[in-house]
């Protein structure tokens, strides 16, 4: 039944009529911009400039103005008036949007894919006006791994891939091993990975001593099963450590690796490290040692002794007050300064020292939110069950407050990740680092955008899946409490 | 007097192990720089500094001081921080308010902007527009004018200068209007309290801003003009634009990353902040009869501000310190020009480091005090 129609005011009643002509409206006025951005056609071309501009956005607009009706009764209908169409505003800005990604889509893709050049690996084969990402692939190596030879890349594959299995061991244990996980990702892990690290993938004459370890912590785990529970404290506090020194000092391993042909691991220096790899190193290292500091100063700003708290306080708002540039700028010019002078550190672990002082003045904070949000209540039971300080924060305090922290851990180790960069104040290239040398290559100018763009790419994969694990561990961790 | 061992030793171990491990420095400090012939000391500050910056807010050359130089740094600094601060507002204010639109596309497209910039690394941001977005900018002979009077070129923005006369009673005319304002407002919040009467305020503040400034160009004989840059040949290639403000492409790259990269962070804090006012407290605001315009001023921005404050103003701190990473593409900011060039030119290692690290430090806590001031003032009063 056909009532009489009245244009500025759409109403059910002539809901076919109205829904007809607002989205054949709708349809048009997208079609205009498709067209347009895809084809390069201009329908609207008769009409004077800035008419031809806005037409598709007045068109539109009509379309969705007519088009919304509430109560149509058609499901599709009212679920697109509910979220793009609520209003005359609303509905401006949803066209806009939609004709902004419709816009923006064709020069994306053909610089991306469609005009890019894949193949080849001179500069020559990029010739069209997409991405040339045979750069990319050229300087792969030296994005991932920095100025490290490429015969000795293994060693730095071979870690990662260790490092990884070793770390997802947690996932595959059994309740019987779960309560030695602590224990294992605190104190083992880091130290097996600080040993792969700086002893595997550096090489030289410290790798033997990273052999002798590794011999003597075989050794002497084998030996233990034949010990006494009694006596496997002090077992494992002596024996190791021993059977390295007698490793290192009387039985002289590296005449028999010589004596067998085996050689040792070629010497890599820090500064030739670089790329991501280092960008993963660095990351790593400067977790594992902001965290224990971090917890300390933490610790010592809710310490009862003024002065414990004052130096915690003092330490916490230095680090936090200054930017991490000019901290590395310390580490660079002023640390030396500050070294007897025949000490020599590394510049990569300065570098180290610099970004996990930094990072645990945050680290403290967060903890410290984590422990103030804990009740008074958990305090008073555990003191009133004659625990003293180290053993009520060990085993009531600290197991709390830090599962209650781990999303501000995570967010403030993102913000670590995307700091990193900052290292080529102390002369060490991560891979935006090696981005800016390739740059300047005198057989690879101009590819600055690509370059910038993989780099991007990359950290916000990163990024975003360490977000959302984040976050995720959030949600987990709100409904345990 | 309670005086017990067991609280003294431990503070006693930490307090001799801090002395004894900045003691160790400090004679380390003092050997090596006696072995190098570098003598301590801040005498440094007036001599001639003999170096050149490019970009500088206050008159400047080699023959000024080193603390002339260590002044110009800082001043660059505080203006990169302030025009990022006022653009990330605005952006994350928008953006913020975008993410808790009903609007299915906005909403994404918010969340979509917060979630790209966001997990970006600044200084990568940084050098992509300024090594690559900014590079593909065209030459000064070949830029298009921006409603005729801006020039957008790879050497920078060129905008037009104001020209006033009688700069200062236009001034004058501004600060009595801000103060006529406060005066009414004060005014205007007594006769409600004592009569229950209400003055639009808000009314007679915007009549009041723009009619005085304005009666000053009638009355007062202050005027206004501008001074459009023009291109001008230097050689046969090179071209430059002459008059007005010219802004350098370093500062362009620097506030566009810098504002993208914190408005995500501010875009966030708003958001937490009107989500954490109750539904509640909107629903019973209008049932006590409140227009909506009245429910959002008196109920929920002043409770959405108090979760919106605190960490917007970390943010705001942290923008500073990343502004430091000018030096990354040679923006003479504080890091660049006194931690980069004076350090190169003196040697004086640990007092420009520690000068700047304190500069940085006086900033910051300046402002978290100021900030625990006011979370203090507006926190709930809980019993």
């Amino acid at each position: 039944m056909m009532s009489k129609i009245n244009f500025l005011r759409p109403d059910k009643n002539n809901l076919n009529t109205f829904l007809y002509l607002g989205s054949f409206l709708f349809f048009i006025g997208v079609l205009d911009v498709f067209i347009n951005s895809f084809f390069r056609l201009n329908l609207t071309g008769f009409l004077p400039g800035f008419l031809s501009f806005l037409f598709p956005l007045i068109l539109g607009f009509i379309g969705l103005y007519f088009i919304r009706i509430e109560f149509s009764g058609i499901k599709q209908l009212d679920l697109l008036n509910k979220h793009i169409n609520t209003n005359n505003f609303n509905a401006v800005l949803s066209l806009l949007i939609i004709f902004v990604i419709i816009k923006s889509l064709p020069p994306i893709l053909s610089w991306f894919v469609i005009d890019a050049s894949f193949a080849g690996d001179t500069k020559d084969v990029c010739t069209g006006s997409g991405a040339c990402w045979t750069y990319i692939k050229v300087w792969m190596r030296r994005f991932m791994y920095g100025m490290y030879p490429n015969a000795e890349q293994w060693r730095i594959n071979l870690s990662f891939i260790a490092l990884v299995l070793m770390g997802s061991v947690g996932y595959f244990a059994t309740d019987r091993f779960k309560k030695y996980l602590t224990l294992y990702y605190v104190v083992i892990y880091p130290l097996i990975a600080f040993l792969f690290i700086f002893f595997f993938i550096s090489g030289g004459p410290v790798f033997f001593d990273f052999s002798y370890g590794i011999i003597a912590a075989i050794l002497s785990i084998i030996l233990g099963f034949f010990i006494p529970a009694k006596y496997k404290f002090y077992y494992f506090l002596i024996v190791p450590l021993a059977l390295y020194i007698t490793l290192k000092y009387f039985i002289f391993f590296e005449e028999y690796i010589e004596l067998g042909k085996l050689d040792g691991l070629n010497w890599v220096e820090t500064g030739a490290w670089g790329g991501l790899s280092l960008t993963f190193i660095i990351s790593f290292f400067c977790l594992i040692f902001c965290f224990p500091i971090g917890m300390a100063f933490a610790l010592g700003r809710r310490s009862n002794f003024p002065l414990i708290r004052y130096i915690s306080v003092g330490f916490i708002e230095f680090w936090r007050g200054v930017p991490l540039i000019t901290v590395l700028f310390m580490s660079a010019v002023m640390f030396p300064m500050f070294l007897p002078e025949d000490f020599f550190i590394d510049k990569l672990v300065r570098a180290i020292i610099a970004i996990s002082l930094f990072e645990a003045a945050y680290v403290a904070e967060v903890i410290r939110g984590g422990l103030q949000a804990l009740p008074r209540g958990q305090y008073e039971a555990a003191k009133s069950l004659g625990m003293g300080y180290w053993k009520m924060h060990i085993f009531v305090i600290l197991p709390q407050a830090l599962k209650l922290v781990i999303p501000g851990i995570a967010n403030t180790f993102l913000a670590l990740v995307k700091d990193t960069p900052l290292i080529f104040v102390v002369g060490l290239l991560e891979i935006v680092g090696m981005l800016n040398l390739a740059k300047t290559n005198p057989k690879w100018l101009g590819f600055a955008m690509e370059g910038y763009v993989f780099a991007a790419i990359i950290f916000w994969i990163i990024c975003y899946a360490m977000s959302k694990y984040s976050y995720n561990l959030e949600q987990k961790y709100k409904t345990d409490r | 007097m309670n005086f017990k061992l067991k609280d003294i030793v431990p503070q006693l171990i930490t307090v001799t192990a801090v002395v004894l491990v900045f003691g160790f420095f400090t004679y380390n400090a003092q050997i090596n720089m006696e072995n190098r012939g570098i003598d301590f000391g801040y005498g440094f500050l007036s001599q001639e500094s003999s170096f050149d910056v490019q970009f500088s807010l206050i008159e400047y050359d080699g023959s000024h001081s080193y603390f002339r130089a260590y002044l110009v740094g800082l001043l660059n600094t505080i203006l990169v921080s302030v025009i990022g601060i006022i653009i990330a507002t605005i952006l994350g204010v928008i953006v913020g308010v975008a993410r808790l639109s009903p609007n299915y596309l906005i909403n994404k497209f918010a969340a979509f902007y917060v979630e790209f910039f966001r997990n970006i690394p600044l200084l990568l941001q940084i050098f992509f527009w300024y090594f690559a977005a900014l590079r593909a900018l065209p030459l000064p002979q070949d830029a298009e004018a921006i409603f005729g009077f801006f020039f957008l070129t790879i050497k920078g923005l060129y905008v037009p200068a104001f020209i006033w006369q009688n700069f200062s009673v236009f001034f004058y005319s501004i600060v009595a209007a801000i103060i006529a304002i406060i005066v009414i407002r004060i005014h205007a919040k007594r006769v409600q309290e004592n009569q229950g009467k209400q003055i639009p305020v808000f009314l007679i503040s915007i009549g009041l801003i723009f009619i005085l400034p304005l009666l000053s160009f009638i009355i007062g004989g202050v005027g206004i003009s501008f001074e459009v840059p023009v291109l001008k040949q230097l050689a046969t290639t090179s071209f430059i634009y002459e008059g007005g403000v010219s802004l350098p492409p370093e500062l362009i790259a620097l506030t566009l990353s810098l504002s993208l990269y914190t408005a995500t962070f501010i875009a966030e804090c708003v958001r937490a902040g009107i989500q954490g006012v109750g539904k509640g407290q909107k629903e019973a605001a209008a049932s006590i009869g409140l227009t909506p315009n009245q429910v959002l001023k008196l109920v929920i921005m002043p409770q959405a501000l108090r979760i919106i404050i605190p960490p917007t103003t970390n943010q705001y701190l942290n923008l500073t310190k990343n502004s430091s990473l000018a030096a990354a593409i040679a923006y003479p900011d504080l890091v660049l020009v006194f931690a980069g060039t004076a350090l190169m030119q003196t040697g004086k290692a640990i007092e420009i480091v520690s000068i700047t690290m304190f500069t940085y430090l006086t900033l910051s806590i300046s402002i978290s005090l100021l900030m625990n001031w006011y979370n203090k003032k507006i926190a709930i009063q809980e019993k």
